[in-house]
Formats: structure tokens, C-alpha cells, sequence
């Protein structure tokens, strides 16, 4: 099949998901089934186009022109087909899970949620292959308020306000920043289409580069870059799969996947390294890594600190877009993939502790792994993958960006990456070291068994994931080399 | 035979000849055969066929002058500059477009909310009024000469106070908030008479063309600075330019629902127009006075409207004062977009009128539609209501999307334009300006969207769907938000082609129009 | 000032007479529009508010030494036009007369908007009304929040 036909159908079987679930909201199981047959034809022509375009680039699809010399257009490449690999791939998992952990719940409201969720899912896919900087702002829009109503799901008023500094935070920096900068590229260049090497290079100079720079950097709110990243935590009010998916997954990996779209085809590597316009990026990155860190280990309840471990993982991958080497790059496109998993795996396994026994505070967590082995033991492969330990995926993203620090000369990137490591065992196993080794006097798990199969299957799926990337890392290292030129970094 | 084919052939081209002043008397004579037919249930249909009619005449007209050409007509077969002109070019011809393709759009909701909100023994002279309102509308867009300017914006203003009146029914205050209108829309028309008397004492014409050359002739002289002044004030005051919008709030929110409906997706754009074909085509800034002055009049009071009534929208308890308050502020971008005076601005200023008449349009029929559910268009009374009424609360939605600026909404494009104008001249904070203000779109929007879909269901309303007679038309209205996010061909090829047209001031005589036409003959 | 001064002054003045009487005129039915309380008195002011405007279009078309624009007839009633006549323009009064019947259509909708406000409110002073709007808008506060901008 022709590459245009599938990257359509890739984003039409998430949006058809959300229609059927609009239209059969009285059907759940058929509901649910469509969904998940939609969401396994959607990862089969991703996977079809991976297999027809390999690691190369495609050509360019053109929907429509809105302004001139400006369309809605894709284009395949391999960090948007890794990203959509990875998003549409997780979304069958995540939407097992979601059956499980909605019905497990009794929350209210299914067809309005998995409607959204599905469209969710089409503007992440949309976000990955667009061909140009309007098409993304186009579903990274879309991306805000589709997940507005899955923030606000509860419905109650803690749900509503987070919701509000949720959209508030995000709909605020790309309206206000994001859009700003958009705009005066375009003005600038006269286009906003990716090209290998970047728009940008001989067209600026002096300081206008870094204050283009910083008005991406903080404008791509999903990024989550401190000061901005209070979205996140607030956005943990959301019932676990949204968490899961789209907190951990298919949101914030669109904010840092157009971090790097523009930094290497909007500034191109060769301008920010030559400008030293990144380096100021660089420190907000490492300084937001560690402060994350910092604040994840003060917080009790789970799902907020996987929050601000998630905000520190992110600011890996801006920092790897900051040092402007191909390494760094090629590092945070390796990361966007690990940590997904990893993060994912984590995030299920807190829903799944949620609904077998209501915990939410991970003091109250004690003693709970010898009912809960299988959970238990995903959450500790998935967090030694966040980690970075071998033999698990993070360890390679991890140490791309190690080398790639190193390739720029920055020390300080080394150390916050190191430091981060440090913290990040400090945040992550005491959780899984609490539950699995530790007896409570008063076992507060008493007659809780393992969570239903539908919520522990997953995680546990992931987390084989997780082993398996480490085996792939260097193939998918090799297949990300053409989006920082063809020579080995 | 061959003989037959030709006459037709040429009474057809006679026709199409005619189409600027059938423009304007089809909804004319709709208006007195709706009342002296007497048939209740006639008056309805035809003014339905008056407004399709009348589409049709700017569909053909639009297609006419896309090239950047302009029709004459010389009404009565009297030549201008001594004759009253109707010339037709892209600006013109596009907000011909708009206000009659608004008339036919919102007339099956006029049609249900009518029903509803007026006494049934009003019905033949409320559309009668209606109609006289379009035929206003469109003769002021329509015209060269400054003077009917003046008497098409009374016709157009009369029938517009009647109609909010009308909203008496439903609440007293709607004839105070009627009264008020019409002390200050006479005060405004005043305003613009003295101005039209000033520019007729400096060249002793009343063909708009005709003063644009005169005016080029002989440059700059404080009669002409006065008669800008005037007509600026004046028009300023029936578009409700922030300071002068007292009258709007109150207008919008007591009047009939169908009501609201048209003033906010036409009447104020026609004076929109009217601003821009004065001070563009009429006055032209290259000989009459700096662009300095353009700058420090419009744009201070263009950001004033856009952060003033944008923060009044964000705290008001009622949808319908809300969108009100959103409509000043809105009229702030276009004015923002004329006050740029470079081609981008303007083309912003052109596709904003567009784009916000039927974003509009969609909200005001999606409060049409509340109200005759709920009774009330106050956000308690309107609580929850997306549960009972998913179409219309979707409408408010993608409306309220448009009015934030959301890509993939009509609202994004016009905003883009503005924005890309700013960074054109080089105005970098004035981009962040615009985009600040539409932050607080977000709030006033996103108020609204909370009170629909996540309050408790309010009580005493009737929790049904809106009929189709409104549905559709609100539906027509949000699709075409939809639609014209992504396809700007017609939008923003128009608006650029109007917007050059506007910057050359190419109204002046010179040109040879493509059809002279002359009725008289 | 001196006396040459002086003559220039007065000729300014006296020259622009009707100017001066438009201003003035303009200006009373400006400020009884404003200020006056009772609505038909409004009604009147802007009634004297156009007709200064009125004025002003009729007394610029007025040319020194002119006449009406009739050209005159020899005795079989055929036109002779005679080329030293000064006329005044008549186009202006032409508009007026528009103008005129679009402010009597203005002030008839203003007295029949005044005569439903009576059966309404059961007043024509506007601080009346006022008064009871504001207490209706209180009553809407009370129940659904307050919300600024101003009653209308």
C-alpha cells in the first residue's frame, strides 16, 4: 500500500475508534472491542510503513494549503515514525488496561472518555508525521483539548481544577509563546516546513536566536520544561490510563518530540552549535532535571511523584536537544522510546495497586508485593529502566546523552545526568524495596490479591518491553541516524 | 431560432447587469410584500426567498470581481460623479457575500426562535423589519456615494432598533436598551452626516471615487482632517470601538435571539466596512495625513477594546453579555488590523470579518437555542446542559475554539494574519500583545465550556435537544468555522485581493470599469 | 491688538455666522440629549442636534450673490440660460430633505419606543427607570452572580 494511504489510516482508525465510541455509547463491549481492533490496524500501518520507508524519509503528503506556501501536509521520518511506533503501539496495551481499570473503578462516563482518549491517540499519530511546523501546532493543539475532558473525567471539584491549571498551562504557552514563535519564523523565512538542517540557519542572527529559542522552548508547554511544568502533577488527577498514556506517553513525548522537530529542522544542530544559542537551554534542562528529582523524592502519593520524575526525564531529552551534537539528539530520540516504556510500566502498575486495594499514598504501600507480586515486579524492571540500568533500555538512551554531553564539552550536562541517576534510584526503588521486602505489623493488605488480569497483564507486558529494547538499542540507535545526517555521530 | 437564442443571451447579460441594485431591492421589496400580502404564514418564505435571491446576486458579484476588478453601476443611468454609483469590488463584494450569506443561514433559526420569542400578530412586520435591516446592510456596502451611505446605515439602524425592541416579550429592559441604541446610533449617524457636509464643502462631491480624487488632487486641509474626524467618531460609534460601545452590550443581550444573531455577524461589520472603505479608499492616509495619526488613534483604542472588554467578558455571570463583551473585544483585532496599514493587517482586518461573523453567528444561535430550553441564558441556568444538549453545546465549543484561535478553526487563520502583520512591521511585542489578549479568550471561553459540561445538571430547564429548524443552522454556522480553518482559498484570497485593492486606493475614477452598465435605458 | 487685528476678528466672526449658530445649535441638542432626565425631552434634543446639522448643509450652499436655482423662462415659457446669474448649489437641500424625513422616522420610533417604556414602566424619567433596573439587576446578582460591565 502507498505510504499516504496508510499514514491516513493510521490517523483514521483512532478518530473512527472515537466516532464508534460516540455512536454505540450503549454497547460497551462492542464499544470496547472496536477500539482495540482499531487500535491493533493502527500499529499494523504504522508498522506497514515502517516497513516501506525503512529509516529513510518520504516523500511529502499535502492535504490542503492554508496560508501561502503553508500546508497541511505529512511527511514520514524516523523520529516521527519512532514516536508513532510508539504511541499507537502503547495505545492497544493501554486500552486493555483501560477496560480493566475503568470497569475495575466504576468510573463514569466510558464513551465520553475513550471517545477522547482515541482522539488522543489520532492527534499524537497526526503530530508524529507532520510535515511541517502548522500541521503539528495544528494536533498539538488538538492533543490540549482532546485531553482536557480526560483531566477533568471525575468531574468533581479537585478534578476541575486541575484540569484548569492543566489546560491553563498548556493552551496559555502555545497560544502565547509557541504560536509567537511559529508565526515570526514564518515571517522570517517565508516557510515551516522540516527540512534536514533547519529553516533557520543564515536567515538569523545576534540574540534573535536564543530569544526564538527560549520562546519554543517555553512555548512548547507539553515539554514540560520548569518553570511550566505544573501541568503535569496537576494533570495526576486524571484517572490512571489517561496518566499512563497520555501523561506519560503520547503528551508529553509530543512536547519534547517538537523540541527536538525544532531544533534539528527548524534550527538546525549546526545553528545552535555554532551560535551557542542553546547553551542557556542547556542549564534551564539540567536545572529542571535535578529540581524534579529533588521534589519527587518529598512526595508520598505515587502518581505525583512518578509526575515530577516524568518532568525530570523530560528535561534529559530537551537537554539532549541543547547540546547540540548529534549524539544528544540521537539520545533524546532514543529516550522518548525508553522512557515511555518505562514510564508506562510504572504508571500501570500504580493504577493497578489503585484499583486491587485504593492505595495511593506509597507509605501505605508497605508489605503490598508479596500479594502483588506480578505489579511488583514490573514496577521494578520498569523503574531500573528509568534508571538506566543494563540490562534494561534506559541504559542506552542514558548513555547516548552521556556521549553526546561528552561530544559538546559540557561537564555540568555530564554531572546533572549522573546526579539525576543517583536521585532517581533515591525516588523509584525505595518504593519497590517497601513492598516487596518490608512486613507491615499492621498488613493493611489483608484478603487483597493480585489486581485483575486486565490491569496487571499490561504493565507486565512493558515490562518485558523493556528488556527487549536493551537487546534492540543499537539497531534503533542506527535507525535515527538519518535525522541527524548519515555519518555515525 | 438563432435570433431567439441571441435575445435571451442578451436579456441575461442585462440581468447579471443589474445585480448591484437588485442586491439591495430584492430584500427591499421583500420587506412591504411580506406586510401588504397579509398572509401570516407567507411572511416567513419570503423573506427566505429574498435572502436567497440576494445570495445569489453576491455569489455572482464575488465571482466578478475576484480579479481585482470592480463593477459600476449607474443607478438610474446617471453617470457619477452627478448620479449615485453602486460600485462593486472585491472588499465590497465579499461583505456582500457574507452579510447575505448570514441572512440565509440564520433564517430557518430566525424561523424556530421567532416562533418562540415573539407573539405570533408580529410575526409579517418583525420580518419585514428583518428584511429592511439586510436591505440597509447592503446598500451601505454597496453604494459609491457618501451620502446614501448615510441613508442605507439609517434604514439599516431603524429597523435595527424595532428589532431589539422586539425583545420586549421576553424583557422590559429591552426598550430601554433599544432607546439608548437609537439616541446613540442617531448621534452617530449625525456624527457621520457632518462629516459627509465637511468633505462636500472641501470638493464639492458626493461620489466616494470622486472625493478619493479630489482628495489627491489638493492634499491636505483641516476641513478634510475634520470630515475624517466626524466620520471616524461617527462610524466609531455603530461599531461600537470600545469606548463607544455602550450601546452594544445591552442591545445584544436583551434583543430577540434571531436578533442578536445578525447585528453580531453583520451590522457591525458592515461599519466595519464602512471605516475601512472611508479611511482606505476615500481619505487615503498617503496624501491626506501621516500614517503616524492612523497609528496613535486606532491602535490605542483597537488594544484598549481587545483587553478591556476582553477582562469585562471574563468576569460576567451571563453567556449571552459575555459574547457581547467578546464581540467589542473582537472589533479590537480588526481595528488593530487597519491601524497596521500594511497588506497583512489589512487582509486581517478582512478575513476577521469573515471569520468572526460566522464564529458569531454559531454562538449566538447555540444561546438562541439555550434560552428556549433553559429559559435563561445566565450560566446557573445553563448549568450542565451538555449532557441534554450535545449538539448545541459541541456548537458552543468549535465557536468557542474560533473565538480563542485554535488551529483548525476559522479564528486561527485571522489570527495568524495579525500576528504575521505585527512581526511584518517589525513589532514583536505587539505580536505578544495579540496573543495575550486571546489568553483571555481562553478564560471567558473556557468559563462557559465548565458551566456546560461539568456543572450539575441545572433545574427547571427542559433538557431536550434543540430543534432541527435551529440545530441546522447553528451546525451550517460551526462547520464553516471548521471549514474555513483549512481551506483559506475563498477567505484569504478574497480578503488579500480586497486589502490591495484597498491599499492602492483604486477607487478612485481612473480606471475603466469592466461593465458600465446604466439602468435607465 | 491692534485695530487691523481687531477687523480681522470680526470679519472671522461675522463670516462664519452660520458656523458659529450650527455650533451652538449642535451643541444644545448635544447637551440636552445628555442631560436631560425625561425622554421625550432627549427625543427633543436630538431633534435640535440634527436640524443644526440640517442647517449647516443648507447655509454651505449658499453662494454670496446667488439665487434659487430656477432658470428663468422668456415669455413662452422657454428656458433662457443666462450665464451671469450666480446660483446657490441646490444639491445640498436635496439631501437634506433625505435627511429630514430619515430624522422625523427617527423620532417617531424614539416616541413609540417612549410610549411602550410608559406602558412598561409606568415612567418617562430615566432616573425612574434607572432605578428600577438597577433593583432588577441586583435581584439577577442575588441569584446568578455578579457580573461588571454596567446595567443597561
Amino acid at each position: 500500500m502507498d505510504v499516504a494511504v496508510l499514514v491516513f489510516l493510521a490517523i483514521l482508525f483512532p478518530t473512527l475508534a472515537s466516532v464508534t465510541n460516540m455512536a454505540y455509547r450503549n454497547n460497551p463491549n462492542l464499544r470496547d472491542s472496536v477500539t482495540f481492533v482499531c487500535a491493533i490496524l493502527a500499529f499494523a500501518c504504522i508498522l506497514g510503513i515502517l516497513n516501506i520507508v525503512g529509516s529513510g524519509i518520504s516523500e511529502e503528503i499535502v492535504l490542503t494549503e492554508v496560508f501561502e506556501g503553508l500546508d497541511i501536509a505529512f511527511r514520514v521520518e524516523p523520529l516521527g515514525l519512532l514516536f508513532a511506533m510508539v504511541a499507537s503501539g502503547l495505545w492497544g496495551i493501554t486500552h486493555v488496561y483501560a477496560i480493566g481499570y475503568m470497569r475495575g473503578n466504576n468510573e463514569k462516563n466510558h464513551p465520553r472518555f475513550f471517545a477522547c482518549f482515541s482522539i488522543a491517540i489520532a492527534a499524537a499519530v497526526g503530530i508524529a508525521f507532520s510535515a511541517n511546523m502548522l500541521t503539528l501546532f495544528l494536533f498539538y493543539e488538538l492533543l490540549t483539548v482532546s485531553t482536557y475532558p480526560l483531566v477533568a473525567h471525575k468531574g468533581n471539584a479537585k478534578a476541575v481544577y486541575g484540569a484548569r491549571v492543566y489546560l491553563a498551562v498548556l493552551i496559555g504557552t502555545s497560544v502565547a509563546l509557541l504560536l509567537t514563535a511559529v508565526i515570526w519564523t514564518y515571517t522570517l523565512t517565508g516557510t515551516l516546513d522540516f527540512v534536514q538542517g533547519g529553516i533557520l540557519a543564515g536567515k538569523v542572527e545576534g540574540r534573535i536566536v536564543p530569544i526564538l529559542l527560549g520562546l519554543y522552548a517555553f512555548g512548547i508547554g507539553k515539554a514540560a520544561l520548569m518553570p511550566f511544568h505544573k501541568w503535569l502533577p496537576s494533570a495526576m488527577v486524571a484517572p490512571t490510563p489517561v496518566s499512563a498514556l497520555l501523561h506519560a506517553v503520547a503528551v508529553v513525548k509530543a512536547g519534547v518530540f517538537t523540541m527536538l522537530k525544532v531544533g534539528v529542522y527548524i534550527f538546525g544542530i549546526e545553528l545552535l552549535a555554532d551560535t551557542g544559542a542553546s547553551e542557556w537551554l542547556m542549564w534551564v534542562a539540567a536545572y529542571s532535571i535535578i529540581t524534579a528529582s529533588i521534589v519527587a523524592i518529598m512526595h508520598d502519593n505515587l502518581k505525583r511523584r512518578l509526575a515530577y520524575s516524568t518532568v525530570s526525564q523530560l528535561g534529559y531529552i530537551t537537554l539532549g536537544m541543547a547540546l547540540a551534537t548529534k549524539m544528544g539528539i540521537l539520545g533524546g530520540g532514543l529516550h522518548i522510546a525508553m522512557h515511555a516504556l518505562g514510564k508506562i510500566t510504572l504508571f500501570m502498575c500504580a493504577g493497578a495497586i489503585y484499583v486491587a486495594t485504593r492505595k495511593t499514598e506509597i507509605s501505605q504501600m508497605t508489605g503490598l508485593g508479596q500479594t502483588m507480586p506480578v505489579t511488583f515486579a514490573a514496577f521494578g524492571i520498569g523503574a531500573l529502566s528509568i534508571i538506566g540500568l543494563p540490562p534494561l533500555g534506559g541504559s542506552w538512551s542514558k548513555w547516548a546523552l552521556i556521549v553526546g554531553a561528552a561530544d559538546a564539552g559540557q561537564l555540568i550536562a555530564i554531572f546533572a545526568l549522573m546526579l539525576s541517576s543517583i536521585l532517581n534510584v533515591a525516588y523509584l526503588l525505595p518504593v519497590v524495596a517497601k513492598g516487596a521486602f518490608l512486613k507491615s505489623d499492621d498488613n493493611p493488605c489483608k484478603g487483597v490479591r493480585e489486581a485483575p488480569l486486565f490491569c496487571c497483564l499490561p504493565p507486565a507486558i512493558t515490562a518485558v518491553g523493556c528488556l527487549a529494547l536493551f537487546f534492540w538499542g543499537g539497531m534503533l540507535l542506527d535507525f535515527l541516524q538519518p535525522v541527524v545526517g548519515d555519518g555515525h555521530g | 431560432m438563432a435570433g431567439g437564442t441571441e435575445a435571451v443571451a442578451h436579456q441575461a447579460l442585462e440581468m447579471t447587469d443589474h445585480l448591484p441594485v437588485l442586491q439591495v431591492l430584492i430584500p427591499f421589496i421583500a420587506a412591504p410584500l411580506a406586510v401588504f400580502l397579509g398572509v401570516r404564514s407567507l411572511a416567513w418564505p419570503i423573506a427566505c426567498a429574498g435572502a436567497i435571491a440576494s445570495l445569489v446576486c453576491s455569489v455572482v458579484l464575488m465571482l466578478a470581481t475576484l480579479d481585482g476588478s470592480f463593477i459600476s453601476y449607474h443607478l438610474g443611468g446617471w453617470a457619477p460623479p452627478y448620479g449615485i454609483e453602486y460600485r462593486v469590488d472585491a472588499a465590497n463584494a465579499f461583505v456582500l457575500l457574507l452579510i447575505s450569506a448570514t441572512a440565509v443561514v440564520v433564517m430557518p433559526f430566525t424561523k424556530a426562535s421567532v416562533d418562540a420569542e415573539i407573539p405570533k400578530k408580529d410575526h409579517t412586520l418583525f420580518y419585514a423589519c428583518f428584511m429592511l435591516c439586510i436591505t440597509g446592510l447592503l446598500g451601505v456596502v454597496v453604494t459609491g456615494d457618501a451620502f446614501n451611505v448615510f441613508v442605507f446605515l439609517e434604514i439599516s439602524s431603524l429597523s435595527a432598533y424595532v428589532l431589539v425592541s422586539q425583545g420586549s416579550h421576553r424583557d422590559r429592559r429591552a426598550l430601554t436598551v433599544a432607546y439608548d441604541y437609537l439616541l446613540m446610533g442617531t448621534i452617530g449617524a449625525t456624527f457621520f452626516v457632518i462629516g459627509i457636509g465637511f468633505l462636500y464643502m472641501a470638493t464639492g462631491t458626493l461620489n466616494m471615487a470622486d472625493i478619493a480624487d479630489r482628495i489627491a488632487g489638493q492634499g491636505d486641509n483641516r476641513t478634510i482632517q475634520a470630515a475624517f474626524a466626524f466620520i471616524l467618531v461617527g462610524m466609531g460609534l455603530k461599531v461600537a470601538i470600545y469606548p463607544l460601545h455602550l450601546w452594544l452590550p445591552g442591545a445584544y443581550n436583551y434583543a430577540p435571539s434571531a436578533v442578536t444573531v445578525l447585528l453580531a455577524a453583520t451590522a457591525t461589520k458592515a461599519a466595519i466596512y464602512v471605516v475601512l472603505r472611508f479611511t482606505f479608499s476615500v481619505f487615503q492616509p498617503e496624501f491626506t495625513f501621516d500614517t503616524n495619526v492612523l497609528y496613535w488613534i486606532i491602535i490605542p483604542f483597537a488594544l484598549l477594546a481587545m483587553f478591556a472588554a476582553s477582562l469585562i467578558a471574563v468576569f460576567q455571570t451571563n453567556f449571552k453579555r459575555m459574547l457581547a463583551y467578546s464581540s467589542i473585544a473582537q472589533i479590537g483585532y480588526m481595528l488593530l488590523g487597519i491601524g497596521f496599514f500594511n497588506l497583512s493587517g489589512l487582509t486581517a482586518t478582512m478575513v476577521h470579518l469573515f471569520n468572526h461573523s460566522i464564529t458569531k453567528a454559531a454562538l449566538f444561535m447555540a444561546v438562541g437555542a439555550l434560552v428556549l430550553r433553559s429559559g435563561s441564558t445566565f450560566y446557573d441556568r445553563i448549568r450542565g446542559m451538555g449532557k441534554s444538549m450535545p449538539l448545541t453545546s459541541a456548537v458552543v465549543v468549535i465557536g468557542g475554539l474560533s473565538l480563542i484561535g485554535i488551529p483548525g478553526t476559522a479564528g486561527f487563520v485571522s489570527k495568524w494574519m495579525l500576528v504575521q502583520a505585527a512581526f511584518e512591521l517589525g513589532w514583536w511585542w505587539m505580536a505578544l500583545l495579540i496573543v495575550a489578549s486571546s489568553l483571555l479568550a481562553v478564560i471567558y471561553v473556557w468559563r462557559v465550556l465548565e458551566v456546560l459540561y461539568l456543572g450539575d445538571t441545572a433545574e427547571g430547564a427542559q433538557h431536550k435537544e434543540a430543534p432541527m429548524m435551529m440545530a441546522g443552522p447553528m451546525w451550517v454556522a460551526a462547520l464553516a468555522c471548521i471549514w474555513f480553518g483549512f481551506d483559506t482559498s475563498l477567505t484569504l484570497e478574497a480578503s488579500r485581493v480586497a486589502a490591495n485593492g484597498l491599499l492602492s486606493g483604486n477607487a478612485g475614477m481612473a480606471p475603466v470599469p469592466t461593465t458600465a452598465a446604466g439602468g435607465g435605458h | 491688538m491692534t485695530t487691523g487685528d481687531n477687523e480681522l476678528m470680526i470679519e472671522f466672526l461675522l463670516g462664519h455666522i452660520n458656523y458659529w449658530l450650527f455650533v451652538v445649535l449642535m451643541m444644545t441638542g448635544l447637551y440636552i440629549v445628555i442631560v436631560r432626565g425625561n425622554y421625550v425631552k432627549k427625543i427633543v434634543g436630538l431633534n435640535i442636534f440634527q436640524t443644526a446639522v440640517f442647517m449647516f448643509y443648507i447655509s454651505i450652499g449658499k453662494i454670496t450673490g446667488g439665487t434659487a436655482p430656477i432658470f428663468p423662462t422668456d415669455s413662452q415659457g422657454r428656458i433662457r440660460p443666462d450665464p451671469d446669474i450666480v446660483y446657490s448649489n441646490p444639491l445640498p437641500h436635496v439631501l437634506i430633505l433625505t435627511a429630514i424625513v430619515v430624522g422625523i422616522a427617527t423620532t417617531a420610533l424614539g416616541l413609540a419606543l417612549i410610549v411602550r417604556i410608559r406602558e412598561e414602566y409606568n415612567t418617562i424619567e430615566e432616573d425612574d427607570v434607572l432605578e428600577i433596573e438597577t433593583k432588577l439587576a441586583e435581584q439577577e446578582n442575588r441569584i446568578h452572580g455578579f457580573g461588571p460591565g454596567g446595567g443597561a
